[in-house]
């Protein structure tokens, strides 16, 4: 499985590319601890659209496997992998170690 | 130099989606296209990606590709389609299956994947093809109606949910082209349908550029969810 942190860089790398696009008040937050989705989170269902799309391209781009982070599995999880930052880098690394088991 | 806008095509082996990759080439896009098969020749200017369009690891693979090259994309045309003239009670399950793979699946795969790409730049157009045989009730076209019937809510819906990233989606709707598509439909059944509409004619390739051209140009930012039906159908 990859590094839990090569993958929290990616993310973060994503993060970035959203903040590029948001204003000074509506940045996230570049930490493990960040809440993606429910309370807490700066992200309206756009913005976290936006950021998963970006996750599954840079993962794409570093890993050369193409993964569906918003598979009916992690819709169908009682504690859903969105929830962080954290919690996202950590679904993201099951699902590359899937894809490349094949 | 800036790389000229970039174009996805579906179906671009033969009929309207040949013409198509030859019309944008020479309007000065850079061409991506797709079918089941080869090419039967080498374009200049043109990338072809030989697979089935409701297979979606090799859809995604033909985007992650663009992404890599390209880094962008301006439009996508979601020509690839299949029809089959048949009364239902004599239709094969494995025909609706074809037709719902190629016509919906297929039609979804490239909106999704599309749009993943145009929500980088905030800007994009898709144009889908739905049918005058949906408004015009066919019978013998239940299940290729019914998909492009679809394709038109996928379209409407699509508009919606994709507005925020810049991105418009609408279908033109052609009436009979004379192309592979009709082939085996006779003649005589073909002049009936054609007679439904108000302007009593087979439709041209021409016909259909016109209305993506009106799709596509950048003063159409404020056009979106519509099906254009051609014919006065």
């Amino acid at each position: 499985m990859p590094e839990s942190g090569d993958l929290l860089n990616l993310i973060f790398e994503a993060i970035d590319d959203l903040n590029g696009l948001r204003g000074p008040d509506e940045q996230i937050d570049k930490t493990a601890e960040t809440t993606l989705f429910g309370d807490g989170s700066r992200l309206d269902s756009l913005g976290l659209v936006g950021l998963i799309v970006s996750t599954e391209q840079k993962i794409d781009e570093k890993f050369g496997v193409a993964v569906t982070l918003a598979d009916e599995k992690a819709m169908s999880m009682k504690n859903s992998p969105f929830r962080t930052v954290q919690t996202l880098a950590d679904y993201a690394g099951t699902l590359i170690e899937d894809a490349r088991r094949g | 130099m800036a790389e000229s806008k970039v174009m996805v095509i579906t179906g671009t082996r033969k009929g309207i989606g040949r013409y198509l990759v030859d019309y944008y080439l020479k309007a000065g896009w850079s061409v991506i296209g797709c079918s089941r098969g080869e090419m039967d020749e080498d374009i200049d200017g043109y990338e072809h990606f030989a697979l089935d369009v409701s297979n979606e690891s090799k859809v995604r693979e033909m985007f992650s590709s663009i992404r890599k090259e390209h880094g962008r994309l301006d439009a996508l045309i979601n020509n690839a389609g299949v029809a089959s003239m048949n009364h239902i009670l004599l239709t094969p399950l494995s025909s609706v299956e074809k037709i719902l793979n190629t016509n919906i699946v297929g039609t979804f795969l490239f909106c999704r994947e599309a749009a993943k790409l145009m929500q980088m730049t905030k800007a994009g157009r898709i144009v889908n093809f739905a049918t005058v045989a949906t408004p015009l009730k066919l019978e013998g076209e239940a299940l290729y109606a019914s998909s492009k019937a679809a394709v038109v809510s996928l379209t409407e819906i699509l508009a919606r949910e994709l507005a925020e990233f810049g991105i418009t989606v609408n279908a033109v709707g052609p009436t009979p082209v004379r192309t592979d598509l009709i082939r085996s439909v006779p003649e005589e059944k073909m002049n009936r349908l054609i007679d439904r509409q108000a302007v009593k004619r087979f439709g041209e390739f021409a016909d259909i550029t016109n209305v993506i051209d009106f799709f596509l140009q950048p003063s159409s930012d404020f056009v979106t969810g519509q099906t254009i039906y051609l014919g006065g159908v």
